[in-house]
């Protein structure tokens, strides 16, 4: 069998213009920005857990190609149910980052009310649906959401994003035969980022590709080089086009790296060897996509200094900003249970409410 | 005699048992060369190999049923499901097949199982690394269900839990996996599955907990103490099969019932005891059963500590009781 994997733009930055979708410069360079943007965010609320300062967090860092390319090939109206992971996709719908930080640190604005822990976001008003964390369950779900649209006849499209593990999971199995059955209009995207937690793909897995897994279920797997912005957006955008057209559900695979640790309780030395990393260092996505705008003449040292400049001055704002939120109030905790309060929480808030506790400090 | 953590006092059980039978076989995610999550598994890898500790795919569903069928042709598996909020993939196979073996067969098969899972909050994890849903497995006929709250109990009783030759689903409190440290000795016991522990006695309420909140109860009755209230505190240590006769003499030396647990108050297990008491020694009883649970909420993230029970909540419902 043979393994191939679609690239756009090699290594050194050269590229095949065969291949090369046609982006205007105005949308190469806001792919740039928001890799870029992505890519600060993520170093900063590392350090921002590292400080204490919020209580967790996932980083994406290696993945931005992935997160960003596939993102953008998606419509405004298309719903995408993302992973934890996925901070890259949030940011190519615009989310304005103070209101991710208000998430992170599950203050009085934080859409989700506090309820949910760092990473588990949803929003509705950009189409990006609330998850939640045990590995696969929203893949059914994308697929039903793209069943009802198609039973409405609206032609959008869904796209759920999981990583390599969660191709074991009885979801994604559940999930891809149901779009098969069906010929949902979904995009299953899978970032295989070669680890779960510690467990390396070559033991997730006897089959030689992620991809090859759609065959079984009667639809199309592709694989493509997921540190290639180029190539991932290419490949999503040609699958969301035919799953709106009727043509059925793809699964991309993208081939990339975890460079981080899994999340900020792991320590990825006891099972994964520096050396490795270090090589997949060298396939830097944003390198990548910096090279080939170089040869393409789009890149220069201006840009480069303006676009990290906002994108420092972006998240900066959003942190100083979100910390000044107070935490929200008790009573958020028991909202949201259900449509109306039930007696039984009436009576459990009031009980709390009576014990007049200090909710200054969390 | 060592001082060990709960974690550590699980990872030598296993060893021990390892060395003991080796028909014990470890199975699940990230238990191999990562040692686990919590590291519950750190080294057994290096001293059994990789078929007696084995790191599986990304499916709890497969982590429990393959361990059903090596349990039906000889061996113990004992696999670790990394937070009991993620065994809900899994929950068919324990449901439909663990618990029903032997029954379903008339005692012709049966599956030597046990299943570990650190659950319970304390870690800000949110509602999916957080949760305490033991009744969903107390309520399924089939199952013993043991929750250990110091290191010397963890020890003994995942040992008998190991080698008893019904399936066990084995919480672990997570919050406490490092926060309780305590004596065990190095030889081989066992604590016996079915036997609660009196940890404090005392003569005016009955004070029913287990896993993490049994540390908040005893911190409670040590401030009812300085009230002059006289706590006993139970550590109930196994919910199924319940050790009733301690229960119930408990109840009948103090005549008030207080029962502790973190886990939602509607249909928790808390209601079990409760309803037993009530069922044989209501004569006995000077005062309603007061349960403290956690709110009947989804597990939160933000309000965790005011979520969880403490003893400042455990105190106002003793003097309650008392004023009753
Ligand atoms: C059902 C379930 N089991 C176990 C876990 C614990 N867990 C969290 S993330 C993870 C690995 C997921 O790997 P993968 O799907 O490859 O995504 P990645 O984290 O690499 O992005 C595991 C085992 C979980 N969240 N859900």
């Amino acid at each position: 069998m043979s393994v191939e994997m679609l690239q756009v733009i090699r290594a050194e930055g050269t590229y095949d213009t065969t291949l090369e979708p046609s982006l205007p410069e105005s949308d190469l360079k806001k792919l740039y920005e928001a890799m870029i943007l992505l890519r600060t965010l993520d170093v900063r609320a590392l350090s921002l857990q590292r400080q204490g300062r919020i209580g967790f967090y996932i980083q994406c860092i290696g993945q931005e190609a992935s997160q960003i390319g596939s993102a953008y090939a998606f419509e405004p109206n298309d719903w995408l149910f993302p992973s934890y992971r996925d901070a890259g996709v949030a940011i190519v719908r615009g989310l304005a980052l103070k209101t991710l930080f208000c998430h992170l640190m599950g203050n009085s604005q934080d859409v989700m009310k506090g309820h949910q822990m760092p990473n588990h976001w949803g929003y509705r008003s950009i189409n990006l649906v609330s998850l939640a964390a045990p590995i696969g369950v929203h893949i059914p779900v994308a697929v039903g959401v793209a069943l009802a649209a198609k039973m409405r006849g609206d032609r959008i499209v869904t796209g759920v994003y999981f990583g390599d593990g969660a191709t074991s999971s009885n979801d994604f199995h559940a999930g891809m035969n149901f779009a098969g059955v069906f010929h949902t209009p979904t995009i299953f995207f899978c970032q295989n980022n070669q680890y779960a937690i510690s467990l390396p793909v070559s033991k997730q897995t006897k089959a030689q590709t992620l991809a090859s897994k759609a065959r079984a279920y009667g639809f199309e797997g592709v694989r493509v080089d997921g540190n290639d912005v180029l190539a991932v957006y290419k490949a999503v955008k040609e699958a969301v086009v035919k799953a709106r057209n009727g043509g059925g559900p793809t699964v991309i695979e993208a081939i990339t790296y975890r460079i981080g640790a899994h999340s900020t309780a792991d320590d990825p030395k006891r099972y994964r060897v520096e050396r490795e990393v270090e090589e997949w260092r060298k396939r830097d996505p944003i390198d990548r996509f910096r090279l080939y705008l170089q040869r393409k003449g789009i890149w220069s040292e201006d840009l480069e200094a303006k676009v990290r400049q906002q994108a420092d001055g972006i998240v900066s704002d959003a942190i100083r900003e979100a910390e000044k939120i107070p935490p929200p109030t008790l009573e958020t905790m028991f909202e949201d249970v259900y449509s109306e309060m039930s007696w039984n929480l009436k009576e459990q808030l009031k009980e709390l409410l009576s014990e007049q506790r200090d909710v200054t400090k969390r | 005699m060592t001082t060990l953590t709960v974690v550590q006092a699980v990872n030598q059980a296993l060893r021990e048992e390892m060395k003991r039978d080796d028909r014990v076989v470890l199975l699940g995610e990230d238990i191999g060369r990562n040692g686990g999550v919590f590291r519950a598994t750190e080294g057994l890898l290096d001293e059994f190999g990789p078929s007696r500790v084995m790191d599986t795919p990304l499916a709890e569903s497969g982590i429990i049923g393959t361990a059903i069928g090596m349990a039906l042709y000889g061996l113990v598996p004992v696999p670790e499901i990394q937070f009991l909020d993620f065994i809900y993939p899994g929950f068919d196979q324990i449901v439909t097949n663990l618990s029903k073996f032997r029954y379903r067969s008339g005692g012709q098969y049966s599956a030597h199982v046990v299943i570990r899972a650190p659950y319970g909050g304390g870690i800000k994890g949110g509602h999916y690394h957080s949760q305490s849903t033991e009744a969903y497995f107390a309520h399924t006929a089939g199952l013993k269900v043991v929750i250990p709250s110091t290191p010397y109990d963890t020890k003994g009783l995942l040992k008998a839990a190991i080698r008893d030759p019904d399936p066990v689903i084995f919480l672990e409190p997570k919050k406490i996996y490092r926060a309780v440290k305590g004596e065990v000795p190095e030889d081989d016991y066992v604590v016996p599955i079915g036997k609660s522990k009196i940890v404090k006695e005392g003569s005016d309420v009955s004070l029913f907990a287990y896993g993490t909140m049994l540390h908040v109860a005893l911190e409670a009755a040590e401030e009812a103490a300085k009230r002059d209230i006289d706590v006993e505190v139970i550590d109930i240590r196994t919910l199924v099969p319940l050790d009733i006769d301690s229960v119930i003499s408990s109840v009948q030396k103090t005549g008030r019932v207080l029962i502790l647990h973190e886990a939602p108050k509607t249909g928790g297990f808390g209601a079990e005891i409760s309803a037993l008491i009530s069922e044989k020694a209501l004569e006995y009883l000077k005062a309603p059963i007061i349960r403290v649970a956690g709110f009947d909420t989804p597990f939160p993230y933000t309000w965790e500590s005011i979520y969880l029970p403490d003893a400042f909540r455990v105190m106002k419902a003793i003097e309650k009781i008392m004023q009753y």
